[in-house]
This record gives C-alpha cells, sequence and structure tokens, in this order.
C-alpha cells in the first residue's frame, strides 16, 4: 500500500457514539493506526444505535458503527477498572495521539487525565473532546447533540421562527466536533516537532458551533446590528432568492441568486409574468427579508409542473445557480457521484458487500483509502495484547473472565 | 512553550468568501503568515457582501465600486471574521508580470489555497503542475463545489446548493410537516473549511516526514455528505429514504426545545435512560401523569411523545431556560438553554473560556471575533489583528519579499498590475 499522509502514526480511540470515533476515523482514513478501545459486553454504544439490515438490530450490523468504524482495529477494555486503566496505560506508552470523549470528571475518576498521562508519556497528544470543553461553568454539565445545538447557537438560525426551533438533524454536531478535533491534533503534531512534547486538545461541541458556523452572530451583535439570527438566511440582508426551497414535480429546487444578472435570466426564463413588473417584487433585499413565503408562492406554479432534472438541466445551461435537493437515494444513485467514485464497496463479515460514503477530498499522490471493514468486538485483542503487549492467552482468558476484556 | 506553533510557514490565499478564507484563517490564528491575493477587479466577495446598495445606484464596475465610500471595502464584518490575522496583496493575475510574481511568491511558500472553478489557475499558470514544477513539495489544496473532476465539476458552489445537493437539507425540517426547511446559515461552507484545515495540516504532517508535497482536491460535496453516514447507510442497506425528524430521535424521550417563561425563550431537553427518566421525574416532583404506563419505559415515551412533550412544556414554562437547565444539570439530565448570538456573548460559560475576543480594525475600530476553537494546552495561537486592508501589504510582499525594486514597484502600480 503506497505511503498514506500519516502513515506511521499510533493512536488509541476510547469513547462512544460519534465524536471520538469520527475523529480517528479521520486519521486511520489516512493511514494512521487506529485502535479502537470498546468496552467489554456492548462495546461502542454506537452498536446498539442502527440503522440496521431490515431493522433487526444485532451489534455487529449497525450502519452507524460499520461507517464509523472502518480502517480500525478493535480491542475491548473496561477502563472502569482499576486492571483497564493500568492495561490502558500500557497501551498509551507507546501511542502518538489519544482520542477521547469521555466526561472529564470520569477521565479523572479513572485517573487518566492528562496531568497522568503526560507524565508516562510526554510526547502523547491526547485529544479530548466534550460538549462544553474541559473548561468553564458548564464543563460538568450532561450534554447530549441537541444540547450542544441550543447552546452553540445554531437552532436559533434553524426553522422556523413561528414555531420551536429545531437542532441539527443526525447528531452533526459530534461530527464538527470531530473534524476540528483532528485538524487541532494536526497542530499538535507539528507543534511537537517544535517543542519536542505533546499536549492536550481541547474541543468543545457547542464551541465549534458557536465559532465557526454561527459567529458571525456575536459580531453582528455587539456591532449593534441586532440580538441573533432568527429570521431569513444568515441572519437578514441578503437578497431574493437566498436558501429558498420551493417545491417541484418531484422534490424541491435549492434557489439562491447573488447576482442580479441570474435572478433576471430566470424570470425571464419563466415568461417575465405579469407579478414582477410590480414594484413590490422588484426589491430583493425587501422580498427577501420581509414576505419571502409570498414571492415563493408566485413562483411555485412554474416549478410545480417541471421535475428535478428538468429544472436543473434549463438552470445549468443559463448560468442560474438553482440546484436540486437530493435525498439519499438521489445522493447514491447520481452520475457525477459516480465518476468520483465516492462510494466505496468493502465486504465485512455478518454484513457482506455495503458500499460506503468515501473520501471527503481527493488527495493525488497519497490517497485516502478504506482498507479494512469495522473491527468485530474484540476482534483484535489478541493482535494487541499479546503480539504488542506481551501478554499469554492464559492472560486473557483470565482478563476475560474478570470482566477486564 | 511556543504559542504560535505554525509560526514560519507561509500560505497563500486566493479564496474568496466563506470556505477558503475560513479554512486558511485557522492556520493564520495559529501564527502561519497567510497572504491574501485580491485585485480591484476581484475583491473577496466578503467585503461587498454588506454592501446594501442604494436605490438608483449601479455598481456595474470597479469605478462604480469605487464611487462609494472606499472604506466601504474595508469595514466589513463578515470579511474581518474570515481574514482576521492575515496579510492582503492586490494583484492582476490575467497579466503576465502579475502571474510571474505570483507564480515567484507561491515558490517561496507552503501552501496555496483556492476555490475557483477548475482550470482557473491553470490558464495562468498557477496550478498545480506549474506550481509544482516550480517547487516540487509544494501543497495545493483547491477546494470547489463539486471538485475538479466529474460532469458537474463547473457547478458554482453557494451556501444553499452545497446543503441541497449535499443531501442535508433533505434531513433538515419540523416531523410533522410537509416540506423540508432549508439551512439558513452557510453550513456546507464550514464544514468544508475545518475539513481543508485536516487535509493541509495533515500533509504539512506528511511533508515533513517524507519531503513530498501534495494535490488536494476537496469537493464540498463530498465533505457534507460524508457526514450523513447514519442516513446513507439506511438507504444503502434498507432502500429507505430519511426524512426530517425534526427534534425527535430514535433513542431519546422526551427530547426537543421546551418552551420558557418570557418570549421565544426555549430549553433544549434530551433525556435518554431510565436512570435519567426518574431523575427527570423527581426534579419535576414526581406530578401523577409521570407515573402513567404510557410513560414507563422508552418505548412507550417514543409512542406518546406528542402528550410527552405537552405535558413537560407545562412543567417547563414556569422557568427561564437557565433555571430550568439548572435544576435539570443539579439530577443529571441534560438540559441547555436556548440562546441567540446575545446570550451566547454574555453566557458565563463562553465568557470563562474566552470564546469571542475583542480585536481593533484601523477603520472600524473595535470588534468581537470569535476566538480560536481549537484549544491546545501548550500552543494555543491567538487571534492578533482584525482583516487585512485591500491591498494593504503589497510593500512588503512585492518589495520586500519578491525583491521588486521601488522602481518597477511605481511603474506596476501605473500600469495596473499592481492592482
Amino acid at each position: 500500500m503506497a505511503e498514506q499522509l500519516l502513515s506511521g502514526l499510533k493512536v488509541v480511540e476510547c469513547g462512544n457514539f460519534i465524536s471520538a470515533a469520527h475523529c480517528a476515523k479521520m486519521m486511520a482514513d489516512l493511514g494512521a493506526e487506529v485502535v479502537k478501545v470498546e468496552e467489554p459486553g456492548a462495546g461502542d454504544e454506537s452498536r446498539e444505535y442502527g440503522p440496521f439490515p431490515d431493522d433487526i438490530p444485532h451489534p455487529e450490523r449497525s450502519g452507524l458503527y460499520l461507517y464509523l468504524n472502518a480502517n480500525k482495529l478493535g480491542i475491548t477494555l473496561n477502563i472502569k477498572t482499576a486492571t483497564g486503566q493500568r492495561i490502558l496505560k500500557e497501551l498509551l506508552k507507546d501511542t502518538d495521539v489519544f482520542v477521547e470523549n469521555n466526561p472529564a470528571k470520569l477521565m479523572k475518576e479513572w485517573e487518566l487525565d492528562y496531568a497522568r498521562l503526560k507524565k508516562i508519556n510526554p510526547r502523547l497528544i491526547m485529544t479530548s473532546i466534550t460538549p462544553y470543553g474541559q473548561t468553564g461553568p458548564y464543563k460538568d454539565y450532561k450534554a447530549y447533540a441537541i444540547n450542544c445545538c441550543a447552546v452553540g447557537g445554531v437552532s436559533q438560525i434553524t426553522g422556523h421562527h413561528w414555531r420551536e426551533p429545531l437542532t441539527m438533524p443526525v447528531s452533526l454536531g459530534h461530527y464538527q466536533a470531530a473534524i476540528a478535533a483532528a485538524g487541532a491534533t494536526m497542530v499538535a503534531l507539528l507543534a511537537r516537532d517544535v517543542i519536542g512534547h505533546g499536549q492536550q486538545v481541547d474541543i468543545s461541541e457547542a464551541e465549534v458551533w458557536a465559532t465557526y458556523h454561527v459567529g458571525f452572530g456575536v459580531t453582528k451583535y455587539t456591532g449593534g446590528a441586532g440580538d441573533g439570527l432568527t429570521k431569513g438566511y444568515l441572519g437578514g440582508g441578503m437578497t431574493y432568492p437566498a436558501g429558498r426551497l420551493i417545491p417541484c414535480k418531484d422534490g424541491y429546487i435549492a434557489l439562491v441568486a447573488p447576482q442580479l444578472k441570474q435572478w433576471l435570466k430566470f424570470l425571464e426564463l419563466m415568461g417575465t409574468p405579469d407579478w414582477t413588473k410590480d414594484p413590490r417584487y422588484r426589491d430583493r433585499h425587501a422580498m427577501q427579508d420581509d414576505y419571502p413565503e409570498e414571492v415563493d408562492a408566485l413562483l411555485t406554479p412554474w416549478f410545480l409542473e417541471r421535475t428535478k432534472k428538468e429544472i436543473f438541466d434549463i438552470c445549468e445551461k443559463n448560468a442560474i445557480p438553482f440546484a436540486p435537493m437530493y435525498d439519499m437515494a438521489d445522493e447514491v444513485n447520481d452520475p457525477h457521484l459516480k465518476a468520483r467514485e465516492f462510494f466505496v464497496t468493502v465486504d465485512r463479515e455478518e454484513v457482506g458487500k455495503l458500499e460506503y460514503p468515501g473520501a471527503p477530498y481527493k488527495l493525488h499522490d497519497a490517497p485516502w483509502a478504506l482498507k479494512r471493514p469495522a473491527p468485530l468486538l474484540g476482534e483484535h485483542d489478541e493482535e494487541i495484547y499479546c503480539k504488542r503487549l506481551g501478554y499469554t492467552r492464559g492472560d486473557l482468558t483470565a482478563l476475560e473472565r474478570a470482566g477486564i476484556i | 512553550m511556543a504559542q504560535f506553533p505554525l509560526e514560519g510557514y507561509r500560505v497563500i490565499d486566493f479564496g474568496s468568501a466563506w470556505a477558503v478564507p475560513q479554512m486558511t484563517h485557522i492556520a493564520a490564528d495559529m501564527g502561519a503568515e497567510v497572504i491574501k491575493v485580491e485585485s480591484h477587479l476581484r475583491v473577496d466577495y466578503g467585503r461587498v457582501a454588506k454592501v446594501a446598495v442604494p436605490k438608483g445606484v449601479s455598481v456595474k464596475t470597479p469605478a462604480d465600486l469605487a464611487a462609494f465610500d472606499p472604506d466601504q471595502l474595508e469595514t466589513s464584518p463578515v470579511f474581518h471574521i474570515m481574514n482576521r490575522d492575515k496579510r492582503a496583496i492586490t494583484v492582476d493575475f490575467t497579466k503576465p508580470r502579475g502571474a510571474e510574481l505570483l507564480r515567484e511568491l507561491c515558490r517561496k511558500s507552503d501552501i496555496v489555497a483556492d476555490n475557483f472553478t477548475p482550470g482557473v489557475l491553470d490558464k495562468y499558470g498557477l496550478g498545480y503542475k506549474a506550481l509544482k514544477a516550480l517547487k516540487p513539495d509544494i501543497i495545493v489544496v483547491s477546494l470547489c463545489f463539486a471538485g475538479h473532476t466529474g460532469p458537474l465539476k463547473n457547478t458554482r458552489g453557494y451556501a444553499p446548493i452545497i446543503t441541497a445537493l449535499g443531501g442535508t437539507d433533505s434531513l433538515v425540517g419540523y416531523h410533522d410537516e410537509v416540506n423540508p426547511c432549508a439551512l439558513r446559515f452557510a453550513y456546507g461552507d464550514h464544514v468544508s473549511a475545518i475539513y481543508g484545515a485536516y487535509a493541509m495540516l495533515a500533509a504539512l504532517v506528511y511533508r515533513n516526514r517524507t519531503g513530498k508535497g501534495q494535490y488536494i482536491d476537496i469537493s464540498e460535496w463530498e465533505a457534507t455528505l460524508s457526514l450523513l453516514g447514519e442516513p446513507l447507510m439506511d438507504y444503502i442497506m434498507n432502500k429507505r429514504v430519511q426524512r426530517p425528524r425534526g427534534n425527535r430521535v430514535p433513542n431519546m424521550a422526551p427530547h426537543g426545545f421546551y418552551p420558557c417563561k418570557g418570549d421565544y425563550q426555549w430549553v433544549s431537553i434530551a433525556v435518554k435512560t431510565e436512570k435519567e427518566w426518574s431523575s427527570f421525574c423527581k426534579a419535576m416532583l414526581n406530578p401523577p401523569w409521570s407515573k402513567e404506563a404510557r410513560f414507563s419505559d422508552l418505548r412507550s415515551r417514543l409512542q406518546n411523545q406528542d402528550a410527552l412533550d405537552k405535558l413537560v412544556g407545562e412543567w417547563t414554562k414556569n422557568y427561564t431556560p437557565y433555571e430550568a437547565t439548572e435544576i435539570l444539570q443539579e439530577v443529571g439530565v441534560a438540559a441547555a438553554p436556548f440562546m441567540i448570538s446575545k446570550d451566547q456573548y454574555h453566557d458565563p460559560h463562553f465568557q470563562a473560556r474566552g470564546t469571542f475576543v475583542n480585536v481593533t480594525h484601523p477603520k472600524s475600530g473595535p470588534e468581537v471575533l470569535y476566538g480560536v476553537p481549537w484549544r491546545l494546552s501548550d500552543t494555543p495561537g491567538e487571534v492578533r489583528s482584525s482583516g487585512p486592508l485591500l491591498g494593504g501589504d503589497n510593500e512588503y510582499v512585492f518589495k520586500g519579499l519578491l525583491n521588486v525594486s521601488d522602481e518597477e514597484y511605481n511603474r506596476l502600480i501605473e500600469e495596473k498590475v499592481i492592482f
């Protein structure tokens, strides 16, 4: 296998569900060796989350688990026990990056906090992903994805302002934290060459939302331009159409037209209906901020007569940047994504051959690659404990009986 | 301790608007020297995004733009956020000497980032092939909507299109409404920026180890789609197309935003385990309804969510979001206030962490930008300056870095090469 960007990097992952797993996955996909540590018995929570083939739950057939944990080695270890903690520390002695998303309070209780770990391996980089971070009044608050969206400020701009706010779908916040954590880990790796030792990377999911995604809202507020981002695209100030979704014959079309000429060209294609001559519909700022639903309704009849494909074709030909809203069926069957070889097929015990979403970027000389499927629970216990840490099979049996692995 | 771990690296930023500028400011915050390339014929979209054109005024040409108060191009908050800690030059690379100077600048740099449609930079000898010939270990990051290959590669990637074609919008909406709600912030751009930053920095790690460069082609479509593994696998395994679920999830109830005291005030609550449920009931002082069989376990709560949400809302409406949060966190239940930007700025947690920082811009004066959410204990980086002035670093770059003589420099300005 050709050299990859992170070949030779040793990563250990501990935690549950999405954020630590996706962060470690990003490194595994670039050639890092990732050892995923799961609790014996049930394993990672994502194993019971699904989706499952035919909706029949099975710990080795969870779509989310399979997607998040390909390219990793898997071991079991009960890090809630003193023995488990000791064994983990052995593993961390020869590790570059330790990714975890456990509550800080528990990591301290388990004596796995950074202050202790840096003593056993000064070059270790510990990447900790939590809802609110390692410091601050909320650091020990319990939170799931919806809570991070609330505090993160993205819910203020998601949904309709005339009813309750919305969370972001499918726990997307966990992924934001994961990507930020992976990037920050790269900085820590580069820094290690300069300062000669590791450090802790502290990523808060709520903070990632609050900065990269909607941080501009705080700049606007402190600049005296309104308290929040509740109404309109980016909280207002854009020209119609900006982020409008219009139903068509077989789905929806997303409309955006930053340049006036794009909008005028579209009106021309529609046959320049009479309402476009009304001054109420010539002020694109007012249309967008004050009565967008009204304009949507005026456009809808033209859209309802045409399919997603027809509309996309017309728009592409006329340099109008409208596009269909794709659902998951559209994505999996799309010719452009096929040409890009975005989906990758992997054969895996218990589920057989399945397609998986592939690389989020193309690297020309050191490619992203899906080399092995997600591990079965404890699949690499022997390889790691015996071959690497020097335990005997007898030791393993004893550890198993004691519920450590 | 080196506060700025990326000091000594140089990044050339050809980007405009959100994704690529945000991607490179991440490096700038950590100490990299990021030089933004614009020209008076093509300023960063962020500079003009806030310009509301008065009635009767046309801004079709650069002369029109210049007819405005020139400071309009310097005072856009969105531009400042995305381009803090950077230097900026103006050069017309469609003129041969302009392209030549930029090639030389790239030769002296580590990373070159752009979000042009495929082929634009190649046309002027600034694509990966040309740059690699000058500097074999150069890292080029090209980010655009659909990537540099494939039938849709020329599709323009405005933010609403990324989340529509990228599949995310199909999952956003209320569980009880027919139509989805489009996302109203540039989610796709921000995901791409953070992904791009990761790939860019991983390429630096690789270069330091092997001496080799890299060409990274990022498709915003693929970057955002790759986070939808959960619904994608549902279609791949079961041919089922997931629709918006609103504030409902399959493994928690109650789960949602519940109304609080005041105007448009909400608290988010998520109850996952039976232990959390009984703590939640205790915090509500065990109202009789909480003992009903239809709420006794997760499965039955999921089946009776409408009724459950209504009853929870009757409890929460007696409290402010912060009060409800405190009561529930006290017993280990996940609750948090719904916040708008104003709330976030004044919130004690964000204040304690210094999430938002103060900077001063030479034209706009004091402003608040988000800080550095990548918190590294030993090499934290910092936001030191706001967005750069248009062409503000021309002398530093052309005379200082590229050794252009005073005489040529003045001539290039006259000839509108440095422009």
